[in-house]
């Protein structure tokens, strides 16, 4: 055979050795990856896991909601609205009171954890008035 | 501690007589805003102006006399003749339920005020709050100082003061306040990351909504803000509170508004928002998994999700671009299709582009309407910088951006007016800062021991020390703002730069912030002549809402050589057609007067101001400019009874219908072909004189406008368009002249009911033959006359 020849395909057969390897090394990263995710979630406190629970919660409830609507239609479209957005509000909020009651959080160090649970409770309030006046 | 004690008790004592003082000088700020405004009630009276406020006026009366549940069910069949308008869900209801629930708390309360009185002084009284919000605003930016100095330009604002005179009872009344304190507890949100006050954003949102269709302003300038404190790196916890909770609960809050309804979730007006909403989601997710990972592990993690997400998101941007781009206005609505593009209105939207408000203001309207403020501004936005803080960034991009869209049309210039308040409100506090600092901290070495010339180093470094020592918020920002005060006093100029160079280098030798210091003599003059340009601002500002905007443009006046003539004669003919028509009888006239002769002559008219439907102002602007016969046909057939006509040139009053008619025209040959603007040019111009064309003399609007005008000199005189008339002595066939006011201003014109017999010819019956023959040509020649 051509000597350059010999030589490309000896390349080719490195370049997919390479290949090869940097598929099995990102897939045993991905592995390390989601192994340390799950340790360093696990060292969360208590109450942030049950607030991060009721966050995927109040999500997985709007997803349903949605694929409901794709198969039945959006005829009462404010229903469909305000029960979608009562839920990603429902979860917003969630997320800014696991925000402000977070201990590693150095900007709400001084804000007591029952002030941000009563603003919690406020804005929650105010979100289902609306979501009560649209609902229709 | 007994010597901190000592200090902090005269401090808090300083700190209490500042806070009342504060306090007094904001209320004496609320009066003045009030006070200013009072003009037109002074000089005319009590009376709602302009055209708009005329029907915010009307449906407050029919608030208060049913009751809000009718309110918002109120088909309204007294407009738009025969098609109705359906008021609940087409109005903005703020300023309505704002003035009729004032009426309500004060008639509850035994002070039996009319309803007239409450909505003529309901813009005084907002702007008041609106120059408090203002002195909130600038306060969470910079400061009290600041945000008093805010709060008394606002006050004055020859911008605002010429929406929110007495008696200019409009939407923006009520909104330039809620605009300013959506923004104050936004930044508030954004400074204390507190969800209470983002639920009071939310609300403040709510209420800007229902106030005005500005609040579109609103909902793009702040996700463009939280975009850029993302991409500058200044994303923070308190952003996400200020962000994530006003978009869900003010996109559910603008449903609720029957005006928006489901605009709120499907227009392009809001999808900035929810993109910013997904990235402000996105980032926060990337900043949790950077804190709970180590750097090693975050670098794997963001090449994986890049790889995977890009893909996806690609996907999706592509379908949603496709759906965007299928609807024809890519999901803009017209009005903000003009804004975005200035040239998009004069192209596609006639009537846009008619109304005079609409068009780009001239540069001298710039220094009319905020006058000083025009070049305190930039001085502002460099204090802005030194140093740049959240709340700072979102003051200049407010501004920016309302800037922009002052210069496309003149109305939005009263967006620009609050942020160049706050802008020049900065400037002028730390302006007053570095020279008061200044004289404060060298009058004691000049009590003690007398200046020296070249001791004036060493006066001022012992100064330094002194500035260095008091105050730890260091503002470099002052030097810099004391640089733009030399450029504007030329007598000290050299001077100044002397000394600060001379002051800069031990400034420099140290590396701790020190504070300027200028000289005594030099900051003594500065504040003088920065008191006197204040001087210049509030006379402007006086003269502007006595002379400029305080008529009500319903009443005029002019000064003749022999004393003051008032020219009543709107109201005289909305009181006649109330006096000696029935009830149900029409009144067709151009849009224009649609909302005053509702609300004043309490009848039925065929088009009014709000201009939804464009084809029946096109039909009414045909039937203007069409010979009588032909027009006689189209009023004939909206069952119209009367025509009304506005006709300024016996007395020289130059808005009248005969200087709109190229509208007329225009709107008209914009949806019936065979109305064709060429028709009525003579040399490219619309003319009345003996060289007009047949067209324009034999038009509807002529014959009205000119019927017997020779009687009243001699010689048919047109004082506006200053000359002769074309055709002096005509008859009308089709309508007869019931009424004309004093100074022929107002023309009322009855349609003459067809006659009994007909000489001569006898006609074929229409109703068949026009339908065969009409279908026929139309099918053909789209150019035929559709009523003929």
């Amino acid at each position: 055979m051509h000597p350059l020849g010999l030589y490309l395909t000896s390349f080719s057969y490195q370049e997919i050795e390479k290949k090869l390897r940097m598929a099995k090394s990102t897939s045993s990263d991905a592995q390390m990856l989601i192994r340390s995710l799950r340790t360093a979630y696990a060292a969360t406190p208590t109450n942030l896991k049950i607030i991060d629970l009721y966050v995927v919660y109040a999500i997985v409830t709007a997803v349903i909601q949605v694929v409901y609507m794709g198969v039945v239609g959006s005829f009462p479209f404010n229903s469909f609205l305000s029960g979608v957005l009562s839920c990603v509000g429902t979860a917003v909020l969630a997320v800014c009171l696991r925000i402000q009651v977070n201990k590693e959080n150095k900007e709400f160090k001084d804000l007591p954890p029952e002030r941000a649970y009563a603003d919690f409770i406020l804005c929650n309030l105010v979100l289902h008035l609306v979501i009560m006046n649209f609902l229709g | 501690m007994a010597a901190t004690a000592e200090t902090k008790g005269p401090s808090t004592l300083r700190n209490a007589f500042g806070g009342v003082l504060g306090v007094f000088i904001l209320l004496l700020i609320g009066v003045l805003a009030f006070s200013i405004r009072l003009f037109s009630v002074i000089k005319y009276e009590s009376v709602i102006h302009e055209f708009d406020p005329y029907f915010n006026y009307r449906v407050t009366q029919y608030l208060t006399k049913n009751g809000i549940y009718d309110f918002w069910n109120w088909f309204d069949d007294r407009t738009w003749y025969p098609l109705g308008r359906v008021i609940g869900g087409t109005v903005y209801p703020g300023l309505t339920l704002t003035a009729g629930s004032m009426w309500w708390l004060l008639n509850s309360l035994n002070i039996p005020l009319s309803v007239e009185t409450v909505c003529v002084f309901t813009a005084p009284i907002f702007s008041a709050n609106a120059a408090w919000a203002t002195f909130l605003l600038t306060k969470e930016v910079k400061g009290t100082g600041a945000g008093l100095t805010a709060a008394v330009l606002l006050a004055m604002v020859p911008s605002y003061i010429s929406r929110s005179v007495a008696g200019s009872y409009d939407n923006e009344a009520v909104a330039i306040f809620a605009l300013v304190f959506t923004f104050y507890l936004y930044i508030k949100t954004l400074n204390t990351g507190s969800l209470f006050y983002a639920t009071l954003n939310a609300l403040s949102y709510f209420y800007m909504v229902c106030s005005w269709g500005g609040y579109t302003f609103i909902i793009n300038l702040i996700p463009m803000h939280v975009l850029l404190c993302i991409l500058t790196g200044r994303y923070s916890s308190r952003l996400y509170i200020a962000y994530a909770p006003l978009v869900v609960l003010g996109t559910l809050l603008a449903s609720l508004v029957p005006v928006v309804g489901f605009n709120a979730v499907m227009t392009s007006e809001h999808f900035a928002s929810f993109l910013v909403f997904i990235i402000i989601h996105v980032v926060a997710f990337i900043y949790y998994i950077k804190g709970i990972l180590s750097p090693k592990m975050f670098k794997v993690a963001m090449t994986l999700v890049v790889t995977i997400g890009l893909a996806v998101s690609c996907a999706v941007i592509a379908i949603f671009i496709a759906l965007v781009a299928s609807s024809p206005t890519k999901g803009w609505s017209g009005r903000s299709l003009s804004l975005l593009d200035p040239t998009y209105a004069s192209k596609y939207i006639p009537i846009i582009a008619s109304v005079s408000e609409h068009q780009p203001p001239t540069w001298p309207s710039y220094f009319m309407d905020i006058n000083v403020l025009a070049f305190l501004v930039p001085a502002g936005i460099i204090a802005c910088f030194l140093p740049l803080s959240d709340a700072s960034s979102f003051v200049v991009l407010y501004l920016v951006t309302s800037v922009y869209f002052s210069g496309v049309m003149v109305r939005l210039m009263l967006v620009l007016a609050p942020a160049a308040c706050i802008m020049s409100g900065i400037a002028l506090s730390e302006a007053f800062d570095v020279f008061t600092r200044s004289i404060k901290l060298q009058l004691p070495n000049i009590l003690d021991n007398p200046p020296d010339a070249g001791d004036m180093n060493s006066v001022s470094s012992i100064a330094q020390n002194d500035a260095s020592k008091i105050d730890s918020h260091a503002t470099t920002k002052s030097e810099t703002v004391s640089k733009e005060r030399p450029s504007r006093k030329n007598r000290k100029k050299e001077k100044e730069k002397e000394k600060e160079n001379v002051e800069k280098v031990p400034s420099h030798s140290e590396n701790k912030k020190r504070l300027l210091v200028l000289p005594l003599e030099a900051s003594a003059v500065a504040i003088l002549l920065l008191i006197v340009l204040g001087g210049f601002y509030v006379v402007h500002c006086v003269w502007a809402a006595a002379e400029a905007y305080s008529a009500p443009s319903i009443v005029l006046t002019s000064y003749a050589h022999d004393g003051l003539h008032v020219f009543d004669d709107f109201r005289e003919a909305y009181a006649w057609l109330r006096h000696n028509t029935d009830v149900d009888d029409k009144v067709a006239s151009w849009w224009d007067y649609g909302y005053q002769t509702t609300a004043m002559a309490n009848r039925t008219v065929i088009v009014d101001n709000n201009t939804w439907n464009n084809t029946h102002i096109a039909t009414v602007g045909t039937a203007m400019s069409s010979p009588e016969k032909a027009a006689w046909e189209i009023f004939n057939s909206l069952d119209v009874k009367y025509v009304l006509v506005v006709f300024g040139g016996l007395v020289g009053y130059p808005s009248d219908d005969i200087n709109k008619f190229l509208w007329m025209v225009r709107i008209g040959g914009g949806v019936f072909p065979h109305i064709r603007e060429p028709d009525y040019l003579r040399d490219g111009q619309y003319r009345i004189d003996a060289q007009a064309t047949p067209t324009m003399l034999n038009c509807l609007m002529y014959k009205l406008s000119y019927y017997r005008f020779v009687e009243t000199d001699g010689k048919a005189f047109d004082r506006v368009r200053r000359t002769e008339i074309g055709k002096k002595y005509f008859k009308l066939t089709h309508f007869e002249e019931v009424f004309t006011t004093h100074h022929w201003m107002v023309r009322i014109y009855k349609l003459k009911p067809p006659k009994n017999r007909i000489r001569g010819k006898l006609k074929k019956p229409k109703s068949s033959s026009k339908s065969s023959s009409s279908n026929h040509k139309r099918a053909g020649n789209t150019q035929k006359n559709p009523w003929q």
